[in-house]
């Protein structure tokens, strides 16, 4: 066993795998940047909004008015650089920084696949993705390696796992199976879909997309490993996503997996793709292979080994620490971040801020639209620790306008994949007494009905 | 393996089918799903359309009336023009939910009525003999708001008021004023109702799409809003004083006349709840509406009786305005406790509408990407 670790670990591959994705993450994310730009998200996500809501522990992340686009230009051209490998160090560590940074200054716009780049690129920090096919390797032929060790392609293919493993794990739920929720909310809606728009009011539609969604997702790891089930699986990846993609807005997430899932076919096709790159640019791929294989330094394997294990330990675990909340995760939402909980719920919510006077016992309501945006008080009104955190904003603004002896009460409704809306906060507790933490929030009223599963 | 290969083969089925970009969805085979077009022809056709059309009967009687008055300033005529700015006012509660088209692009709702008005502005204005209703800035100084000060706030008594158009030294400017409120009223009026006559209604009825572009989703939001922002915060709450913690008569609609204020309320209420129904405008008959596309949703996914308690709701607050004095500026003042009960009512009917039924209708109030798989 012991022998069978040490040998799997001294494997050696070729590297084209790792520098195909390399340069389409890169180009993708460059696609990215500029896509936010251009549809006005920055201005209207990061500038327009007064007030914006931070993780906790990152209340210093906040965007910087509109040196925010400066950040973005950062992340753009970062990404760039990684796509062609210049400086790559730097440059994924800059992307990496910058792209997390972005994503830190509003939890508002919260989603598991920026989640998903933000590890990725980190990941991707540690691993020789300039050894072949990069600027940095033309230059400097000393780091120029068509050959490393396997453990670095494996490691993007385990974390792909996981996001796909996850997230079907998580589908294992009552809602999702057994009332085909939400789906039976969202795929009736787009009855104007030429031809599927009438076969999405089926009812036994909605099952076959649970069902099958959830067995995509747990099994698709293991097919794309599979070499006979590999290409069957590919076509699977390029159907599921672009149909994801037909029916629901979500961005260049799909292209993104998609792309991504080439890392697992073998090298033969990679080194085919960069031919073809090559062709296309006029760039002599022979220089790069070189025959070299890159070796570690035993110290600095180590170090690297031991950091990655425990990349993908807390990766592994991160996603379970739900179960040590009370309450149904669904409701209270502790926990259901960063864990590939992808489309499991349909939650709105409306809350309704009450400003009193503790001593006369005056009170009046809050416009939330004087503070927040639309997509925030979307967001604010589903979450508590959005509710938490707008109240302590409020209190601070109202002090400021001179009202004294501030206490702050919301009522607020939420409902869940189809059910009936019902109080959410407890409209009796003032906020402001409340701080926010990583232990139960104790002012969420319960929920009252049970969704089991994972 | 064969799950997998069946599961798939759902899956090719479904992205050849997806790709068939050509096929048409306007065959009228499609009998299982609900009709939304139905639904958008019901709204403009059996309500929108005839609502505009009767106010728009309303405004020129109204302009008429006005004209009379100041060719002829008495009491007599004064009264006359009174209850037609009654009617006018009542008229506009019929019609002011439609903020869409011809009406968003004029800001139709604002030039009518927004309140409280400006009154000082509007003397200034009359003082100075300088004005321009076309600007934006002039919004708080016409429309209704206008009227019922210049017919009804002038002075305590009708003698007072008519010497403000016959012996006051700007009497020529106050007939003017007086007849450009009204001309105006009716020519938006005029400008919004052709604007559905002329193609607006076509666009209207044909936008089917599902997008944030398409007519249901358009005419939902703003239906939430007017319900949200106009009925229950403009006519009950911010005069109730929910958002500034005192009662505020003067935010009262009508302020000058302030026994309409109940039945303005209570016509506005009414429009909403017919709308959500599909009622057609003065008329029993029922078309397609809200309440039949969520039972046709509720028959796919078997939760509440959403459109059974959203109507129910709607009855305990109309039943509520029972109690309510004829006069806002009155039951602000003297027992203000019940308006802010009628608030609570009302905000009940908010959760319902926009929480479960956007949730049921699958409407997003904005747009950006969302979580992928």
């Amino acid at each position: 066993m012991n022998q069978k670790i040490t040998s799997y670990f001294n494997e050696k591959t070729q590297a084209a795998p790792l520098a195909v994705f390399r340069v389409f993450f890169g180009f993708m994310m460059l696609a990215s940047i500029i896509r936010f730009w251009l549809n006005g998200w920055i201005e209207k996500l990061y500038i327009l909004p007064e007030f914006s809501f931070s993780y906790y522990g990152f209340e210093w992340v906040k965007p910087l008015g509109n040196f925010t686009y400066i950040i973005f230009l950062i992340c753009g051209l970062s990404a760039f650089f990684v796509g062609i490998g210049y400086k790559y160090r730097l440059a994924i560590i800059t992307f990496f920084i910058s792209f997390t940074y972005i994503e830190l200054m509003d939890k508002t716009t919260y989603l598991n696949h920026y989640y998903f780049i933000s590890i990725l690129s980190f990941l991707l920090i540690f691993l020789p993705a300039n050894a072949y096919f990069s600027l940095d390797a033309k230059k400097n032929t000393g780091i120029a390696f068509q050959k490393i060790p396997r453990w670095c392609i494996d490691s993007i293919k385990l974390l792909l796992g996981i996001v796909y493993f996850y997230a079907g794990l998580a589908k294992i739920n009552f809602d999702w199976l057994l009332k085909a929720m939400p789906l039976k909310i969202w795929l009736p809606s787009k009855y104007d879909l030429p031809f599927l728009g009438d076969l999405l009011q089926q009812e036994w539609v909605h099952y076959a997309f649970s069902w099958s969604g959830m067995l995509y997702d747990l099994l698709i790891p293991f097919l794309l490993l599979y070499r006979p089930t590999r290409l069957f699986a590919f076509v699977m990846v390029v159907i599921f996503h672009v149909l994801t993609r037909v029916l629901f807005p979500i961005g260049m997430f799909p292209y993104i997996m998609i792309v991504s899932a080439i890392i697992f076919f073998d090298p033969g096709i990679h080194h085919k793709i960069l031919e073809k790159i090559s062709r296309l640019f006029g760039i002599v791929k022979a220089r790069f292979d070189n025959g070299r294989a890159l070796n570690y330094l035993s110290n600095k394997r180590k170090f690297l080994l031991s950091f990655l294990s425990l990349f993908f330990i807390v990766q592994l675990l991160l996603p379970w620490r739900y179960l040590l909340y009370p309450g149904e995760l669904f409701w209270t939402e502790e926990g259901f971040r960063f864990s590939w909980r992808v489309m499991l719920m349909e939650k709105a919510g409306y809350a309704q801020f009450k400003v009193v006077d503790g001593e006369t016992g005056k009170r009046f309501y809050v416009d939330n639209s004087d503070f927040l945006t639309p997509f925030q008080e979307k967001q604010m009104s589903t979450q508590p620790d959005f509710i938490l955190q707008y109240a302590h904003y409020l209190a601070d603004h109202f002090k400021k306008d001179g009202h004294e002896n501030i206490e702050i009460y919301v009522e607020s409704y939420v409902a869940l994949n189809g059910r009936q809306s019902a109080p959410y906060i407890d409209p009796n507790v003032n906020l402001l007494e409340e701080k926010d933490s990583f232990k139960h929030k104790t002012f969420t009223l319960p929920f009252h009905d049970q969704i089991k599963g994972l | 393996m064969i799950r997998i290969l069946r599961f798939s083969t759902l899956f090719l089925l479904a992205a050849v089918i997806s790709c068939s970009d050509t096929e048409d969805t306007d065959d009228g085979a499609n009998t299982d799903s609900f009709d939304r077009g139905e639904m958008l022809q019901n709204w403009a056709d059996n309500i929108i359309i005839p609502s505009f059309e009767n106010f728009e009967g309303i405004t020129q009687t109204l302009e008429e009336k006005t004209f009379a008055f100041t060719s002829d300033p008495s009491e007599t005529t004064l009264n006359e023009l009174r209850s037609a700015y009654e009617d006018g006012y009542l008229g506009f509660q019929t019609v002011s939910l439609f903020e869409i088209g011809e009406a968003e692009a004029i800001n139709y709702r604002s030039n009518l009525n927004t309140y409280p008005l400006d009154a000082a502005g509007v003397d200034g204005k009359i003082s100075t003999d300088d004005y321009n209703l076309e600007l934006p800035s002039a919004y708080d100084e016409q429309g209704f708001p206008a009227l019922d000060y210049l017919l009804n706030g002038l002075a305590e008594t009708d003698t007072e008021i008519v010497e403000f158009y016959t012996s006051h030294e700007n009497a020529e400017v106050y007939k003017n004023y007086l007849n450009d409120v009204s001309k105006r009223i009716n020519a938006l009026t005029n400008t919004v109702h052709s604007g559905w006559k002329d193609s607006f209604r076509d666009d209207f009825v044909s936008n089917t799409g599902s997008s944030s572009t398409g007519a249901v989703d358009r005419i939902t939001n703003d239906y939430v809003l007017y319900y949200e922002k106009f009925v229950r915060s403009g006519k009950i709450g911010i005069p109730a004083g929910v958002f500034t913690g005192n009662p505020v008569p003067g935010a009262v609609e009508a302020y000058y006349s302030p026994s309409l204020s109940k039945d303005l309320y209570l016509k506005s209420l009414q429009t909403t709840q017919n709308f959500f129904n599909g009622r057609h405008f003065n008329g029993s008959q029922e078309g397609p509406g809200y309440d039949d596309y969520l039972d046709y949703l509720n028959s796919i996914k078997n939760g509440e009786d959403l459109s059974k308690l959203i109507n129910s709701q709607f009855d305990i607050i109309r039943a509520h305005a029972e109690v309510l004095d004829n006069s806002f500026v009155s039951q602000v003042e003297n027992n203000n406790n019940e308006m802010l009960a009628a608030y609570d009512e009302l905000q009940q009917n908010v959760i319902l509408l926009k929480v479960d039924m956007m949730q049921a209708l699958s409407i997003s109030v904005d747009y950006v990407d969302s979580d992928g798989d």
